[in-house]
């Protein structure tokens, strides 16, 4: 999708102080943006970035499902695996998508037989993989979770679809569409679902505002919630 | 009334410039034996009925597209969005605080479930599951199994009168306010409450609190046997519900569905025994499943688990006994929010020795009062996905932190979102007055649906 997601003519809140790096932001000090740094410590600077990569072991469970994904499925080799705060995120390739969940479904050792929820994310930041496609599957038989995480490019946001492997994923897959505009590719029938059919603009993206108006209160002007200061 | 004031001139579902496809018949002013007598004489094979979005039996701004043969529905297809209110969105632009008071709103009829599951993966994020006092967890679940109860009443009320039991609904909305009344009591509000915040609850029980409850338990235990008397051997009930809206084990793992239509399969998934969170797992209750895989199981489990509720219910009590006086939020006073809330002459707020603290003993107060009510407090960067099990199925909540002040992205995987989805399955070949029970048998609430 090359047009604009409108309406783009207002700078969205999601543009403002993030720096174009892989990471969120880059803070300085001990202090909220914006206010005057008077402790002594503004020689301090912080990277935001999202927790990178974590070598196994992990601790049962998460060791046997890093090592059967990686014995079954060899695509899967040097791909970033993340264990952070007791979850296991396993990024895939988009185009080992389809392979991968089906194995995750099918192998007897792994058997997520649920695919619970796919929840899109922005990061308009990270430059040629701003949409990310998170799947949080579950297997009732190992009683255990993993994550999937599938990134694509703004300019070409095509993913294939899980629909085939997990069809309770197809709803969820309608409204990633929806709100970020990720196109699953193989999904049955992929329109809006929450949004109106003849909406403009996927919503949930960063570049998206929130909209609202001031609001007077007693002579004092309420800035809307995409107005107000942000100490992030 | 002439029949044909019941056919439109024109086809008002058609798009402006579009042609008149078919017929269009209109319900409003007319009697539904016309309708069918005009259809009749017109011998059409097929008719496309438009249920919703405001139907009583539709539970919210649900849209049901229905294609008949007759009585026989030929095909389903529910249409959902129109309660979308950008509650996810609304979240990234407040503080990681203030978004429990979004969420709650979302499935309004289970509110504490919603901000119990955000506030859950707040803390994950946090890094601070294990900090929560003891007593947070015990109110956490108390409020969680009381609103478990009031959910469920709703569910079988409503289910009830939508098939003609009048009476299951007006002893079901008695029972739930008086549930009502005590979570008003201790959260200030009906529902809606934002009273589940991260790091522990916004307040304790409030004087006589515990005496209320106990009003309340016995309450329930006096007339929650009067469902099961007035239902579930009445034929009428049994012939409306057994062996309707089908959906075996094999189909609800195809849809993910999970709750009480699941466990109607005898797949014994009850995410407070498998995978428990706030201390589940140190209560004595069973999992309710039944092995009939139709809505009348699905009832008879929602009664049963109200049982189990009251169980638990009834360990809190004993609990809250035990843990007067200890603290309900967590001691690191960089997330608790100070919300030593009382209820004064002009109603609740925060309570007279918490304002002379900061505004006449302490300026450190003072500032630490101000920055972390404007500003809120920074959670490290990460994502997390935390389920619990809501009265309607898996409750799931992913968070991702930037590292700031607001949540950078939430979503919410609604139950009734996932489940709506097995409409079609439930209920295509069947009757169309099935639909209405197999729509109730799953319970969604469009709050929650739509977000």
């Amino acid at each position: 999708m090359t047009e604009s997601n409108l309406p783009a003519e207002q700078p969205g809140h999601g543009e403002s102080g993030i720096a174009p790096t892989s990471g969120f932001a880059t803070r300085a000090g001990m202090w909220s943006a914006g206010s005057g740094d008077t402790s002594g410590y503004g020689g301090i600077r912080r990277t935001l970035e999202m927790p990178g990569q974590s070598e196994p072991p992990f601790g049962e469970p998460f060791d046997a499902i890093h090592s059967r994904a990686m014995e079954i499925l060899p695509a899967l080799q040097g791909t970033r695996v993340l264990f952070d705060r007791g979850e296991l995120t396993i990024h895939v390739d988009r185009a080992e998508l389809s392979a991968v969940v089906a194995k995750f479904r099918d192998d007897a050792y792994l058997r997520f037989e649920v695919c619970m929820s796919v929840s899109g994310v922005h990061y308009p930041q990270q430059t040629g993989a701003e949409l990310h496609v998170v799947y949080d599957l579950l297997s009732f038989t190992h009683n255990r979770r993993v994550r999937l995480e599938v990134s694509c490019p703004e300019s070409d946001p095509h993913v294939p679809s899980v629909v085939a492997t997990y069809p309770m994923a197809d709803w969820h897959e309608r409204e990633v569409w929806d709100m970020f505009g990720v196109i699953f590719d193989g999904h049955p029938a992929l329109t809006r679902i929450l949004m109106p059919d003849d909406w403009v603009g996927h919503p949930q993206r960063k570049d998206y505002p929130l909209g609202g108006v001031d609001v007077e209160y007693k002579g004092a002007w309420v800035p809307a919630p995409d107005n107000r200061r942000t100490y992030s | 009334m002439s029949t044909s004031t019941h056919a439109a001139a024109e086809d008002i579902f058609a798009s402006p410039g579009e042609e008149r496809a078919d017929r269009v018949y209109l319900a409003q002013g007319g009697d539904w034996s016309d309708i069918a007598s005009e259809q009749a004489e017109r011998g059409d094979e097929t008719i496309v009925v438009n249920m919703g979005p405001q139907h009583p039996s539709t539970h919210g701004v649900l849209r049901l597209i229905l294609e008949m043969d007759g009585e026989t529905v030929t095909s389903i297809r529910p249409g959902i969005g129109f309660l979308h209110t950008g509650i996810e969105k609304n979240m990234e632009y407040r503080t990681w605080t203030q978004g429990v008071t979004f969420c709650t709103r979302m499935d309004y009829v289970a509110p504490l479930f919603n901000e119990a599951a955000y506030c859950l993966a707040v803390e994950k994020l946090l890094g601070i599951t294990d900090d929560i006092p003891e007593r947070a967890s015990i109110i956490r679940v108390l409020v969680m199994e009381l609103n478990r109860i009031a959910s469920h009443l709703i569910a079988i009320g409503t289910g009830g009168m939508e098939i003609g039991a009048l009476t299951v609904m007006t002893i079901g909305f008695r029972e739930r306010e008086m549930i009502l009344d005590f979570l008003e009591g201790l959260t200030g509000l009906r529902m809606n409450h934002a009273f589940i915040r991260p790091g522990g609850v916004a307040n304790d029980l409030p004087e006589g609190g515990l005496e209320h409850l106990r009003t309340v338990i016995d309450w329930l235990k006096k007339h929650l046997p009067e469902y099961a008397g007035f239902c579930d051997a009445n034929p009428i009930f049994k012939g409306r519900l057994e062996g309707v809206a089908r959906m075996d084990l094999t189909g609800c793992m195809m849809l993910g569905v999970t709750g009480p239509p699941l466990r109607a399969t005898g797949f014994d998934w009850d995410l407070r025994k498998q995978q428990p969170y706030c201390g589940y797992e140190t209560y004595d209750f069973k999992s309710i499943t039944w092995d009939t895989n139709d809505a009348y199981g699905r009832f008879r489990i929602r009664e049963d688990e109200m049982w189990e509720s009251l169980k638990i219910v009834e360990q809190c009590l004993e609990r809250l006994e035990r843990t007067q006086g200890m603290p309900v939020m967590v001691a690191d006073a960089k997330i608790a929010w100070p919300a030593q809330l009382s209820l004064g002459p002009d109603g609740q707020g925060n309570s007279n020795e918490h304002i002379k603290h900061i505004m006449g003993e302490s300026m450190e107060a003072l500032i630490h009062h101000f920055k972390i009510v404007t500003e809120g407090f920074k959670v490290p960067v990460g994502q997390v996905y935390q389920g619990i099990e809501s009265p309607k199925g898996e409750l799931g909540v992913h968070l991702v932190s930037d590292g700031g002040t607001r949540p950078y992205r939430a979503h919410f995987r609604d139950p009734g979102f996932n489940h709506l989805q097995a409409v079609p399955l439930m209920c295509e070949g069947g009757m169309m007055s099935d639909v209405v029970v197999a729509v109730a048998s799953l319970d969604p609430v469009l709050g929650g649906v739509d977000r």
